[in-house]
């Protein structure tokens, strides 16, 4: 597989801290990487090294195995989706899009055919001489990416484009621009805080934290098998739970929480005895009143403090029996739980290949 | 820094120049040394034996000649009356149209509020001479309707010069006004008056205080131009040079003494710095902040 | 008190006749200069002695109207001239101001920021003897060294340009830096990214954005400049501008001639004002 775009050992340091810290990665050609990671995480950095707004002070960037140290923007081939978009308001919609046409002296007629064409390959055909402002959200959205993939890039940069649009919007653009991507080919470079826009669109993602990579994964794998406990609490929901180890033998770890229940947790980490650690537990990985013949279950009782009721993301807030501690439990909308009143004492079961443990880390 | 980040800087030191070297050229060429050499000049004076020779005789005239010392005084306290006067008259007026009139009429008035003051000083000043002169406009009238028997010559005294001076400086007051009353959320006058407050208690609680940075960038504005104007004073106000700028005037052009005149220069350029640096203090404004 | 507060009949019958007073007293002066210039009489005052265009297009021993008037026309063109050039000077530098105090960071920024504004409470009258001062000492040490003479040290129309631009910058300046504080710079960015040089970047997208700022400050500084009197008086040669020479026949004793060219004024000011203000108006829409 060709490799567009590969980011090799490169860091960025700012008077007092250090924005992106050794990070390396590759993107082959026509795939969607995502950066995912909390505001102020170093991805935008990142990414305006990549887009040449700035240089790195260490490592190496290439596009389509060209070294780019040195590179200006103007002269890259890559572009990039401002998170304001960032279209000229004193240019009608051709304008704006022939911009970087006209910056590299084509013709007038090429110009003109590209710019229709791209126009109706973003489903505005015929908006050449409308004004930036006569635009809604989602149509200067896809001006915005046409103005980019007119030029052809080998990497088309993103940031954070759906950031300003509403919920219903978002969602609605999110679909649009995956199949936009497998329609166009091109390599799409994504950074986003919205984990839910890195996990739908992305073929990979990686997650980002203090300027450093910290797993870079199929979407799956990241909801699944987080490697660090940041992965765990920012990709999806989880519920968190200190406690100390008791015993380890390399494959199940038991582990008694700091409130005082006993469970077992699958892991291939080992431990030591009496390491304090921190249990993670998807919403949905707890089952609420488990069938009796289900073996191998951590069972413990809770008091349903709140019904959270939210569509089909709806969960119970839950104290454990005798205990301060909130844990979120998913409920499904199936009306079979629907006898769940507050205050209710209920039984909740979860399954040891479902339960994450890492070391406690001092936030 | 590896190569390419030097090339980088070296780009934009280019752009730096490039908006530099004008901006320099202008501000040094034409203000830093001009006023330098204004104040060696006002140093230097003609010794016994007529050679050029640093002395403080520019400034010790000054002190020993009351007519020049006089002049210097009343033109600041003249110039302090008509700022304060012409606030007083136009805080009414921006007031009116950016908070009281219906908002249909306010871009008109705005705009015919400007109108005269695009129109050259000269021509204002030109127009009361006109009105007011012993052969003017109003004395015409006054004669006509039987309020006066004789003709009285109304130009020529100091009431007249204040006048113009505040018909001439009503613009650069208004303006700042109306700007910084825009700003004021008309929903704090409101809530100033379900609280209980009557008009002055809201004059003086919430829309001065409020207005402050307008109108002390305004009163420097009209300050300085009415210390400055040689105009006004000169034409409305009588021929016997009691505006300091008409004694620079006269030191330069008619007795040809530049280094008197640049004394004088240097001298209205020090009461104008320092009554508005006290202006400044006073209200805790900032010159940078008040000249946006 | 406010509009949308109730109101008793006193206190807006109070405002509105201060708002007749106050116009009145605004537009009194104008109004008769206007009228005056086209009485049929020797003097610029009243009785009314019939309507007469004498004062615009005579050639009579006894009454040269205003487009026979060799001398105020030349300083009309002089005025022309002078204010052109200033605008064009001011509009350049002052625009390079707005990017270097805008955009650029340099040692030194906040000095030269308060020197770039200084001319505001520089009063105008010292602005031109300092500038008559340096250039007669500038003149003085070129004639003494090299036995050169240089016109532009000589009061004349060239230092009353200098003259004039020396403050009318600090103006275009301020007036295109408030327009640049508002560009959002990622579009800058975008440019670049796209594919623009810096130079295309400032040609295509900012200074296309500062346009209206640029338009109307030029028209301001060409209005000052027009209009300037305080500095020209001590810059002026043998070429007067419009201004000093009205001055001097005001000063003088003056003819409906005088009238005639004040209403020329207020028209030629009037129009150009509304222009440049529907010019602004509308870029400022577009942007």
């Amino acid at each position: 597989m060709k490799i567009d775009l590969s980011v090799q050992h490169v860091t960025k340091t700012y008077a007092d801290f250090t924005a992106v810290d050794d990070v390396s990665f590759q993107v082959e050609t026509g795939r969607f990487f995502s950066i995912l990671g909390p505001s102020g995480c170093g991805k935008t950095t990142l990414l305006r090294m990549i887009a040449g707004l700035s240089e790195p002070d260490s490592g190496k960037i290439e596009i389509r195995a060209r070294d780019m140290a040195g590179i200006p923007p103007n002269r890259r081939p890559v572009n990039l989706i401002f998170q304001n978009l960032a279209l000229f308001p004193m240019m009608d919609v051709a304008e704006n899009i022939a911009f970087g046409l006209h910056r590299r002296g084509e013709g007038k007629a090429v110009i003109h055919k590209k710019v229709s064409a791209i126009l109706e390959r973003v489903d505005l055909a015929g908006f050449e001489t409308k004004k930036i402002e006569q635009l809604s959200g989602g149509q200067k959205q896809r001006v915005a990416i046409a103005r980019c993939l007119v030029l052809e890039p080998a990497v088309l940069l993103l940031d954070e484009p759906l950031g300003a649009l509403d919920l219903k919007l978002r969602e609605q653009m999110k679909v649009e621009l995956k199949k936009l991507q497998a329609k166009v080919g091109t390599t799409f470079v994504y950074i986003t805080h919205d984990q839910s826009e890195a996990l739908v669109m992305s073929d990979h993602v990686a997650v980002m934290n203090q300027g450093v990579f910290q797993q870079m994964d199929t979407p799956q794998n990241l909801y699944n098998h987080p490697r660090t406990p940041f992965v765990a609490r920012f990709v999806g929901d989880n519920n968190a739970w200190a406690g100390r180890v008791n015993s380890s033998d390399g494959k199940t770890v038991s582990i008694e929480t700091n409130d005082g229940f006993t469970f077992q947790v699958l892991s291939d980490q080992s431990f030591q005895p009496g390491e304090p650690v921190d249990l993670f537990l998807r919403p949905e990985a707890m089952l609420i009143q488990p069938d009796e013949a289900i073996a191998d279950l951590n069972r413990f009782e809770v008091v349903v403090k709140s019904l959270l009721f939210d569509g089909a993301n709806s969960r119970l807030l839950v104290n454990p029996l005798k205990t301060g501690t909130e844990l979120l439990i998913a409920l499904p909308q199936n009306r079979q739980y629907d006898y769940v009143r507050r205050d209710d004492k209920i039984e909740v079961g979860w399954a040891k290949t479902s339960g994450l443990c890492f070391p406690k880390i001092e936030t | 820094m590896n190569t390419s980040a030097r090339a980088k800087n070296r780009n934009f030191r280019w752009g730096l120049l490039f908006f530099l070297a004008p901006v320099c050229l202008w501000l040094f060429l034409l203000i830093v040394l001009p006023h330098i050499d204004l104040l060696i000049m006002s140093f230097r004076a003609e010794n016994d034996m007529g050679d050029m020779v640093w002395s403080l005789s520019n400034y010790r005239n000054f002190f020993e000649e009351p007519v020049y010392w006089l002049t210097y005084v009343r033109t600041a306290i003249y110039s302090v009356l008509v700022t304060f006067l012409t606030f007083c008259i136009t805080l009414p007026l921006a007031f009116y149209i950016t908070k009281v009139v219906c908002p249909r009429y306010q871009g008109f008035l705005t705009i015919l509020l400007l109108m005269p003051f695009w129109v050259s000083e000269l021509v204002r000043v030109y127009g009361w001479m006109i009105l007011l002169r012993e052969s003017g406009v109003v004395n015409h009238f006054l004669l006509k309707i039987g309020l006066l028997n004789q003709p009285i010559e109304m130009l020529y005294r100091d009431t007249t010069m204040v006048l113009g001076l505040v018909y001439t400086s009503m613009l650069f007051m208004v303006v700042p006004l109306i700007s910084v009353l825009e700003s004021l959320d008309d929903s704090l006058i409101e809530a100033a008056h379900d609280l209980g407050a009557n008009t002055w208690s809201i004059l003086f609680k919430i829309i001065i205080p409020h207005a402050t940075p307008g109108i002390v960038s305004g009163s420097i504005v009209v300050f300085m131009l009415t210390l400055g104007n040689y105009l006004t004073p000169n034409l409305m106000g009588g021929k016997n040079s009691l505006w300091f700028t008409e004694q620079i005037y006269n030191q330069f052009i008619a007795s040809f003494n530049w280094n008197q005149g640049s004394a004088f220069g240097f001298l209205l350029l020090i009461i104008s710095s320092l009554i508005v640096w006290l202006g400044l203090t006073l209200s805790r404004q900032k010159l940078g902040k008040v000249v946006q | 008190m406010i509009r949308t507060l109730p109101q008793s009949r006193g206190y807006s019958f109070g405002f509105k006749l201060y708002m007749l007073v106050y116009f009145t007293f605004l537009f009194a002066p104008l109004v008769i200069t206007c009228v005056l210039a086209f009485n049929d009489s020797q003097f610029p005052s009243l009785p009314w002695k019939g309507f007469t265009l004498e004062w615009f297009t005579a050639d009579l021993p006894h009454r040269v109207g205003i487009f026979h008037d060799r001398i105020n026309l030349d300083s009309i063109w002089v005025s022309l001239k002078v204010a052109s050039f200033v605008t064009l000077l001011a509009v350049g530098v002052g625009t390079c101001g707005a990017f270097l105090f805008e955009q650029e960071e340099f040692r030194y920024k906040q000095l030269l920021y308060f020197l770039m504004i200084s001319p505001l409470v520089i009063p105008g009258v010292i602005l031109g003897i300092s500038i008559l001062m340096f250039s007669t000492t500038l003149g003085l040490y070129f004639e003494q060294s090299w036995n050169l003479d240089v016109a532009l040290f000589r009061p004349g129309v060239w230092l009353v340009v200098l003259g004039q631009f020396s403050f009318i910058a600090t103006l275009v300046t301020l007036v295109v830096s408030a327009r640049l504080k508002k560009f959002d710079r990622t579009l800058e960015e975008a440019a670049m990214n796209l594919g623009a040089n810096r130079f295309e970047v400032i040609w295509y997208i900012t200074l296309r954005f500062l346009r209206p700022a640029i338009i109307g400050s030029g028209a301001v500084a060409f209005l000052m400049s027009f209009e300037n009197f305080n500095t020209t008086l001590f810059l002026v040669g043998s070429e007067a501008t419009l201004p000093i020479n009205l001055y001097l026949q005001v000063r003088d004793g003056s003819t409906p001639v005088i009238n005639a060219i004040s209403f020329l004024l207020i028209l030629g000011t009037s129009l150009l004002a509304l222009v440049s203000s529907l010019v602004a108006k509308k870029s400022d829409q577009a942007t």
